[in-house]
Parts: structure tokens; sequence; C-alpha cells
């Protein structure tokens, strides 16, 4: 498929900011929605609206097997064995607090241990944090090295008797490196501790077979991958959610409510309290079928690479700039760079950049422990999706140039 | 020294002459690499206006009844924007600064186009000066 093709179902990048073409390099925030997602949506809002699970009637027929079906495709697209083992949540950060409070509540005890990885977003450090203050367990962490990899070798060192789960990225919203999912999950295995991965970033340009990669816990949200927000998945091995207590209570959560004793669902509708968002979930069957038709078309990943390789040589080239997480000479890199420029702070690159159409991100990324190992108050990222061009990406430079230039 | 009033005017004209958002950065940023210096001592947190993506420092002194700022900013175009703020509202009286609307931002489209995050840190800028005005109002 053509890049013109591919941006002609992205309705918002025609549009224009300040007068210019919008050059939405922000996609690692979220990403822009194809029409497909948007009509999915209205349809759905004005055809099939009606609460699931309970409705006798027509539209709740519907809006159930819209919402059902969505279960069984996510399973198929993650690779999972049963759609019993697909937790729909409000996006990634719902997930990890469900895995934090259920999972935390029937294997975490006072005196164990949860890793974390120095490069998590706080939405996969904070609800550990919560849990460890709650369990008086304690929190370690994994190092990542000065250029922005995993010390994967020293994973056996940290796990011990007492560690009960080791959570990380499967890639850095920082960073953008591609994380050894398989090979951390099979050190954990090895030593009876459970792995959750935080599939945020990741599975828009790695995707996942959780079944091959033998991950026990795998997060994400729907609108960094063409869905609409609001949309989250947790996948979750079957044991594992059977052996969990409810997150929340509420709604088709139960079995039998009675004031002496309730009894629950089983999974995922254990997890599932209270009205889902019915009008939204199915949006990931639209949105996942295009993930996955430009993840097998060459075209679209020679255009990607040449974009990454063009982006990362003009980066590197400036001697003022520095990059943070910087791939090894072979390694599968991905279109987001987070860097700084020396004498420029991240904040005014950001707002002259807007003023020239492009959307960057500048900040602390919510990964201010990882702000802190590399010693800087924050970074410029630009982040890239399959929409965006080669045209786009030199214009960047160009007005990178430019805003260094003013501000210097 | 000019009244308050002829200081907004002042640069309420200036920023009338800018059609494109870029020069108007471009004159931000000169305001802000033209700023006095601002002393390292007196880079503290408590000097430290919150709600900005940047550090922006504000301090103070008041001599005769009237306010005199200082600001520094790690970032050049917030450093700009506190620039521009304090050379209209130094060497005022609390009262004076106490009863002013601050409106003329809004009439040079600050507000508005710059970006939520930045837009935020020019309310907190304004808060805090109008907090030092309502301050010394309260010690007379």
């Amino acid at each position: 498929m053509n890049i013109e093709d591919i941006r002609s179902l992205f309705p918002a990048l025609s549009d224009k900011v300040y007068g210019q073409n919008l050059v939405y390099f922000d996609n690692a925030a979220t990403s822009q929605r194809p029409k497909a997602v948007i009509d999915k949506w209205l349809y759905l809002v004005q055809h099939a609206n009606a609460n699931i699970h309970r409705g006798l009637h027509y539209l709740a027929d519907q809006a159930t097997d819209e919402y059902e079906s969505t279960r069984d495709y996510v399973k198929d697209f993650i690779g999972a064995s049963h759609r019993e083992e697909i937790v729909f949540t409000s996006g990634t950060t719902n997930s990890i607090n469900l895995v934090a409070s259920s999972f935390g509540e029937a294997f975490v005890n006072e005196g164990d241990e949860i890793i974390v990885t120095q490069a998590e977003h706080h939405s996969d450090i904070v609800p550990w944090q919560l849990l460890c203050q709650n369990k008086g367990a304690r929190l370690k962490v994994l190092g990542v090295d000065e250029n922005g990899h995993l010390e994967v070798d020293q994973l056996e060192t940290l796990l011990s008797p007492k560690t009960k789960l080791f959570c990380m990225t499967q890639i850095s919203n920082v960073l953008g490196l591609v994380n050894p999912v398989s090979e951390a999950a099979r050190i954990c295995h090895s030593h009876g501790v459970k792995i959750l991965v935080d599939g945020a970033q990741g599975l828009v340009h790695q995707g996942i077979d959780v079944k091959k990669s033998d991950v026990d816990f795998y997060a994400f949200s729907g609108h960094k991958i063409y869905a609409a927000t609001g949309t989250g998945v947790l996948y979750g091995k079957k044991e594992l959610l059977d052996a969990m207590p409810p997150f929340m209570g509420g709604g088709e959560m139960i079995d039998h409510v009675s004031f002496e004793k309730t009894t629950f669902a089983k999974s995922p509708e254990k997890f599932e309290a209270g009205t889902q968002n019915f009008n939204s979930v199915p949006t990931l069957k639209p949105a996942l079928d295009f993930a996955r038709m430009v993840a097998q078309d060459e075209e679209v990943i020679e255009a990607q690479h040449e974009i990454c390789d063009y982006l990362f040589d003009k980066l590197t080239s400036n001697p003022r700039v520095r990059i943070f997480g910087v791939p090894h000479g072979t390694e599968k890199t991905i279109p987001l760079f987070s860097f700084a420029v020396e004498g420029v702070h991240h904040e005014d690159l950001a707002l002259l950049l807007d003023k020239m159409g492009i959307a960057s991100r500048s900040g602390q990324m919510c990964a201010e422990p990882l702000m802190n190992r590399f010693g800087v108050t924050g970074m410029l990222r630009i982040s890239l999706a399959v929409y965006n061009t080669m045209q786009e990406a030199e214009y960047f430079m160009k007005c990178l140039d430019r805003a260094i230039g003013m501000l210097l | 020294m000019k009244s308050l009033e002829e200081a907004k005017a002042e640069v309420t004209d200036t920023f009338s002459m800018f059609d494109q958002w870029l020069d108007k950065y471009e004159y931000l940023i000169d305001l802000g690499k033209n700023l006095q210096a601002y002393p390292l001592d007196k880079k503290t947190d408590d000097r430290l206006i919150n709600g900005c993506q940047s550090r922006v420092w504000l301090d103070y002194q008041v001599k005769d009844g009237r306010i005199w700022f200082t600001a520094d900013s790690d970032a050049i175009i917030t450093k700009g924007i506190i620039s521009l703020l304090i050379s209209v509202y130094s060497g005022r009286t609390p009262e004076e600064i106490a009863s002013d609307d601050f409106s003329f931002i809004d009439q040079i489209g600050l507000k508005e186009n710059l970006s939520p995050t930045r837009a935020n840190g020019l309310v907190s800028m304004i808060a805090t000066i109008r907090g030092v005005a309502a301050e010394n109002l309260k010690k007379k």
C-alpha cells in the first residue's frame, strides 16, 4: 500500500494547524484514527447502542455480539489460547492496576519482592509502589545502561525466592528500543517468577505472540494502536486470572449476590465490573485489522525503515544532539527518538516546532526516574506512525535546525 | 517611569505589529536573552513558580512602597514571558497590581495560543505576581 493511500484513511492528517500542514509526530502519546474506526464507533452509537450482557432485546444482542466478538478478535491478534484470558479495561494503566490489586491480593505478602525496570513509565511503577506499601513488600529495580538498553544480564542476580513478579515494558515510550521479552520470560520462569509486559508502545510496532513469548500478563491501550480512547486490554494466563480475586465490585461481575455472601463470575466477567465501554471496544476490530495489514506490507515496512534510518543519521550527525536509547549496529529500531539539544530547552523546541505545524512531545514523558537516570529535566520526543512520510521527516529536520538557530 | 497603563499599551502595540506566530516568539526569545542576570543563590525551591513545564523563579524586593521583581527560567521563551510581565509590573505599588485585571495578556494573544501546559504556566506566573501584591497589601 502506498503512503498516500494510507494517509487518505486518516481524516486528521489533512488538517492544517496555524496555516501549516499538520505533521503529527506524537504517536507514542496517541495515534490518529482511521476512518474505519470512526465509522465503527459512529455505527455503534447510532445503531447498536444498548447495554451489553443484560438486555433480552435486539439492540442488546447486537451490542453484546460486537463486544464479545472483539474479545475473540483480540485473542487471535495476540496469540492467546482462550477468550477468557482477554479482559477489557480502560487502558494500559487500568490493566496494570488490575494486576497490582488482584494478583497482589492473591500472591504478594509481606517481605515479597516485585521488580520493575528503570525504563518504565509511571503507570508501571506507581501501582507496584502502592502494592508494596500496602503489603510491606519490596520494590527492586533493573537498570538500563548508558545507551538505554535494559541490563537483562543483571536480572538473574536480582531474582530471589521472595520475588513474585517482574514488570517490564516491551518498548519504552522514551527510549524506543525493543526489549527482549521472551528472554526475560524464560529467566523469570526458571526461577518461578511471573512476568508482566507493558505493551502500550510495543504492540503497534512489534506485535506480540503471548504464547510464544510465554508472558504471564500483557497490557495495552487501544488508542495507541488506532482504536478509540478508553479501550484497553489485559491478557492474563487463565490459571492466574482464575486464582485472582475481583478488582472492583458491581454490575455483571457476580454469580450470586446476597447480604451474607456474594459469589463471583468467572474471568473475564469477574474483572469487568459496571457498564463496559461497549461503544468503543469494538473499534479494536478495524484498528487491529489496519495494524495487521500494514505490519505485513513490504512497501510500508521498507518506507518506515528508510525514515527511521534517515532521522537517526541526521539527529546523530548533529554534535549538539544527544539521543537517549541508542541502538546497536544491527538492532531493530522503531521510529521513536527522544533527545536533548545542548544549550536549548526541550520546551522551547516543542513550542517553536508547534508553530511550524509539528506536533512533538517535550518534558518528562511520565518517566521521571528515567530522566534522573540520564541527568536531564526533560527531553524532546518525536514518534512516528506508518502514515508519516519521508517529506515530513525532512521538513522536521529543517524546522529543528531553524528552531535551534532561533534559540541559540 | 511610565505608568502601568502606558507600559501595557506599549506591549500591546509591539505585539500588534507581529502577524506571524514565529515573529512573536522571536521577540520573546530576545526578551529572554536580554533579561537581567538573576543571582544563583536566589534559585531556590521557595521562589519556584509551580505549574510550568520549565522552571521559573520569581523574587522581589519592596522599596519605597513599590515592588521590584526579578526572575529567571531555564527555558528561553518562558524567560521572555516572565520578562515581559515583570517589565510591566515591576516598580508598581501593591494597590496598582492588585487592582489590575491582567487582561492585556489576552489582548496580545499569548494565553490562548500557547500550549495548554504553557498557558497554565502563564496563569501561575500571574497568580504569583498577584499573590506578592496581596501579601504586601496586608502588611500595610
